[in-house]
């Protein structure tokens, strides 16, 4: 990068001019690092500061800016200058904050800042200006896959919101399970009494909408591109296909109900008083508000019995391990039904726990005021006796075994998410055993949940499957608390009961947050800017195709599915669909991947740019390789806390640990650094990663980083991979501590010359 | 069997719940338990209870009447009150206990040597005898409650503390012989003949 012109930009601000020789650091930036110029001034992100950096922006004197002042998680309205490359040098958080105000400390802290002078420039000079993304499209036009409750909620909603909707419905008419309820749990004030479903009136506004056109009988059969320019097939039973053009797919596939055939026990089949709570629903909508009559022989119910966690909440193998939220309000509601018309009639809900989310617990109050009655146990076994169906269960509070007879049986058999293809379930059950070997033989098979069905829903033309990948049993998310709505792939989003299980007023809820995540999507495209998490990046990845090996384990790694191949089997990426973490560029043997503002060089060329003292000084150097989403936050807050770690600490941020090349921490170990440390957030079943595998892949990687540690001969000692979340803020510096005694009692490295 | 038992037992062969919610005194707000076992938890006796009151609770919706009519367990209550502090369903559980007791003593299902009964009762005659309570009958009464000799060990026993009250004029002793009683006996006893009129008059209509 012979052209980069390098402006460096030194605050005196916030005591880092009483701290730091600051005239040294502008010496450090001209002479060492290149810049074209070096200034101080007195507060930065003031209006004169800001301004003078933007008219020597403006003058085209410098394309590459450095900002040494505060860390680049302050003063980002200021510091906004998206026409060059930016390397923000972390002086106040990341050295004065952290390191005693002594005398004695002083030489180190000084010795700190000036490398870190040195690592921006030599960031900056790696760096491309961005120029954005030349794929960006625009397109407003939203496809909604499923005609439900959620799918006509999102479509609503984004006509509303002026964004044109269509809907792709595979049965013959909208409204899906909703439709055929009698009524509601109620959703508003006082949550007493069942309530209209409302699926109606939802159904009419869709209908009269001009902004939503609706497909009955069809199917998306093939979906391509990225957003802001996905195409898809929609096929209609007839054979008919047309292909439309969408910015942002909204995915409201909904669920199926649990197989109760699977219950044998409960009584299933064997008589035709024995339901599910959909089949208890029919039977109200037949009775039309008159008394509910038995399937078997007509007569008036007098007596029924719930059963809560029928096939849920279970580890039997074929049960559903998880609770389907909805069905404790569902059976009270149901209950009702029959107190409602006739408080005469027994109607006892067989529970373990009750759950009642949302404002459930008033509408259970409700059912207790109107006289259901509510009984702790298990139940084991229902068999047709005498016209009359024999229940038994274990009553929890009294510790005893019961046997009641009742005219009508209703379990709540929960659902499971309509999601289509698993790609990745091959994988999943390889990992579960693995985990489970050696240590109890019956725990190898993990209990699946029954699949609902085998058959894609977006049959998406991806390299990497036909649908969302899928997170927990089957259901499609990225992380339920931290990222809710976001999915596996950019610019698709899933909504209501696919998602995760839920009821009615949770999925309006839903259906109304991912619409708008879906808009945001769309948009963000069309400025070709990255989605969440990294919201407004411009740079995308490019790869060079000389080096390439055509090893595909970007196309593997890749946690979003946004890379595919071309027709020479060389990786070709969606930009649109990118996330923007650099997993790719960690993945890459060869190292060809790279990003305008992140690189191998960029980050490499910091590495090497430390000054690194000889083994006679006694100065041990640590890398710190820290995730920007968790750890370097975590770090940042430590110094607001005045919390201080090692001055031989050198930090340095990463989209991800999945983005970290293990070319970066041999270079390090090469180059004479004592300690190499990795932060990333945590990993696993539960994990937190907000690229969901960067930091499993890192700890991976790592894992075979010791194998060059053992032929340098090294301590395995000094390459470490953390968890480290963002509250970690007394344990990150703890760490770093940790690794600085580690440096000292295995000695320094040999390899510094 | 008492007359009033047989109708009862009638009526609500079914549902135990109900027939508590129509007698009982607070019957109605048996339905709301929510089985927490907070009140176990918190009742000072509750280790000592044949069925802590989550269970008497349970017991009823199950519709085990005789058990619970028969059951000693809420004469066990010394209402503390700690249960109705902390039930998060707001639950007058001492009332219910009380309303449960009396129930089945009305029906003359509640175990006959149980002393809380037992002094219970003795407590009510000698009060609505004179509109006023009797102590030093009472106090004798009490002590020969469950016999002549261990009546006489017990009143040696409490002798000091009987001495003592007498010095600080705390116990009169003349009261054995010449009891007052309160100003308008006569009406007191017309009230709670009426009271009774009503109160059997109610149980005749859901006999009925």
């Amino acid at each position: 990068m012979a052209d980069a012109k390098i402006g460096a930009y030194v605050c005196k601000g916030c005591g880092l001019g009483d701290r730091l020789d600051t005239q040294a650091l502008t010496a450090i930036a001209t002479r060492e690092g290149k810049a074209v110029f070096a200034k101080e001034h007195d507060v930065l992100c003031s209006a004169a500061g800001v301004e003078m950096i933007r008219k020597d922006i403006e003058a085209g004197e410098i394309d590459r800016v450095v900002l040494a002042a505060c860390s680049r998680r302050s003063k980002t309205e200021a510091f906004n200058f998206d026409t060059v490359a930016v390397s923000r040098c972390n002086l106040r958080e990341g050295v004065i904050w952290v390191q005693a105000d002594t005398a004695d400390a002083r030489a180190a802290t000084q010795e700190m800042a000036d490398d870190y002078v040195r690592m921006s420039c030599a960031e900056v000079k790696q760096m491309i200006p961005p120029r954005g993304n030349e794929q960006a499209e625009r397109n407003r036009h939203l496809l909604v896959v499923g005609g439900g409750m959620s799918g006509l909620t999102a479509a609503v909603e984004a006509s509303r919101a002026g964004y044109p909707a269509t809907i792709v419905e595979k049965s013959g008419a909208l409204g899906g399970w909703a439709a055929r309820l009698w009524r509601r749990v109620p959703a508003r004030q006082p949550y007493a009494d069942p309530q209209d479903t409302g699926v109606a009136e939802l159904i009419a506004e869709v209908e009269a909408d001009p902004n939503i056109t609706v497909y009955l009988n069809a199917t998306t059969t093939r979906t391509t591109g990225a957003p802001g320019r996905f195409a898809a097939d929609i096929t209609t039973e007839s054979g008919k296909t047309v292909t439309e053009n969408f910015g942002a797919i909204v995915q409201a596939s909904g669920f199926t109900p649990y197989d109760a055939t699977r219950l044998p026990e409960f009584g299933v089949g064997k008589s035709p008083d024995v339901m599910d709570q959909l089949g208890l629903e029919t039977l109200a909508r037949e009775a039309n508000g008159s008394p509910i009559k038995r399937p078997s022989d007509g007569r008036e119910v007098r007596s029924v019995l719930f059963i809560q966690c029928a096939g849920q909440r279970s580890n039997k193998p074929g049960h559903l391990p998880y609770c389907s939220g909805h069905c404790c309000n569902t059976s009270i509601k149901q209950a009702m039904y029959f107190k409602d018309r006739n408080p005469n009639v027994d109607a006892t809900v067989l529970y373990t726990d009750l759950r009642t989310p949302g404002n459930g617990e008033d509408f259970y109050r409700s059912g207790q005021r109107k006289g259901v009655i509510f009984t702790k146990g298990v139940a084991s076994v229902v068999q047709p006796a005498n016209g009359a169906l024999k229940v038994k269960f274990q009553d929890l509070i009294l510790n005893q075994e019961v046997s009641i007879d009742v005219d009508l049986v209703v379990l709540a058999t929960g659902m499971v998410a309509n999601s289509g293809v698993d790609a990745e379930a091959a994988a999943k059950q390889e990992a579960w055993k693995d985990e489970g070997a050696g240590t109890d033989g019956a725990q190898n098979a993990k209990p699946e949940a029954p699949r609902s069905q085998e058959v894609s829903i977006l049959n998406l033309d991806y390299r990497q499957g036909p649908d969302v990948p899928q997170l927990m049993h089957g259901f499609q998310d990225s992380h339920f608390i931290c990222f809710p709505y976001e999915t596996r792939r950019t610019g698709i989003y899933t909504t209501g009961p696919v998602r995760r299980p839920m009821d009615i007023a949770q999925a309006l809820e839903d259906a109304t947050g991912a619409a708008l995540k879906a808009i945001q999507a769309l948009e963000n495209a069309a400025q070709g800017r990255a989605a969440h998490p990294r919201s407004g990046d411009l740079s995308f990845p490019s790869f060079h195709r000389d080096g390439c090996t055509q090893c595909k384990r970007c196309t593997v790694e890749c946690p979003f599915g946004a890379i595919d191949e071309d027709e020479r089997r060389y990786p070709q990426f969606n930009e649109a669909r990118c996330r923007r973490c650099g997993t790719c560029m960690g993945a890459c043997p060869v190292r060809v991947i790279y990003f305008e503002n992140y690189s191998i060089d960029t980050v490499g060329q910091q590495i090497k740019a430390v000054e690194m003292p000889d083994e006679t000084q006694e100065k041990p150097r640590i890398l710190v390789l820290a995730c920007e989403n968790d750890a370097y936050p975590a770090l940042d807050m430590a110094a607001m806390q005045r919390i201080h770690y090692s001055a031989y600490a050198r930090v340095i941020p990463v989209r991800c640990l999945g983005s970290v090349n293990s070319i970066w921490v041999t270079d390090a170990l090469n180059g004479g650094y004592d300690g190499v440390m990795l932060m990333g957030c945590q990993k696993g079943d539960n994990y937190q990663c907000h690229f969901v595998k960067g930091s499993e892949l890192a700890h991976y990687r790592m894992s075979k980083v010791y194998d060059t540690l053992e032929q340098l001969q090294l301590e395995k000692d000094r390459v470490e991979t953390h968890e480290v979340a963002i509250t970690d803020i007394q344990r990150a510096p703890q760490l770093i501590e940790a690794m600085a005694e580690t440096v000292k009692r295995v000695g320094l490295s040999p390899f510094k010359f | 069997m008492s007359d009033l038992n047989t109708v009862m037992v009638e009526k609500y062969r079914n549902d135990f719940l109900k027939e508590v919610e129509a007698n009982v005194e607070e019957g109605k707000w048996v339905k709301m338990c929510m089985q927490c076992g907070v009140c176990s938890g918190s009742c000072p006796l509750g280790p000592f209870w044949e069925h802590p009151p989550q269970e008497v609770f349970m017991m009823i919706r199950a519709g085990k009447r005789d058990e619970i009519l028969k059951s000693e367990s809420m004469w066990m209550c010394t209402s503390c009150y700690n249960c109705i502090v902390r039930c998060p369903r707001e639950l007058p559980i001492t009332h219910i206990m009380h309303g449960l007791a009396h129930y089945a003593e009305r029906l003359g299902l509640a175990p006959k040597q149980n002393p809380t009964r037992k002094f219970a009762l003795m407590f009510w005659d000698n009060l609505a005898k004179a509109g006023r309570v009797n102590e030093p009958i009472l106090g004798i009464k009490l002590y020969f409650m469950n016999g002549f000799k261990q009546g006489i060990q017990t009143a040696l026993k409490m002798a000091p503390v009987g001495l003592g009250m007498l010095r600080t004029k705390r116990f009169n002793v003349l009261a054995l012989l010449f009891h007052k009683g309160c100003k308008g006996k006569q009406d007191i006893h017309k009230i709670l003949r009426k009271a009774r009129e009503i109160e059997l008059a109610k149980a005749a209509k859901f006999g009925g």
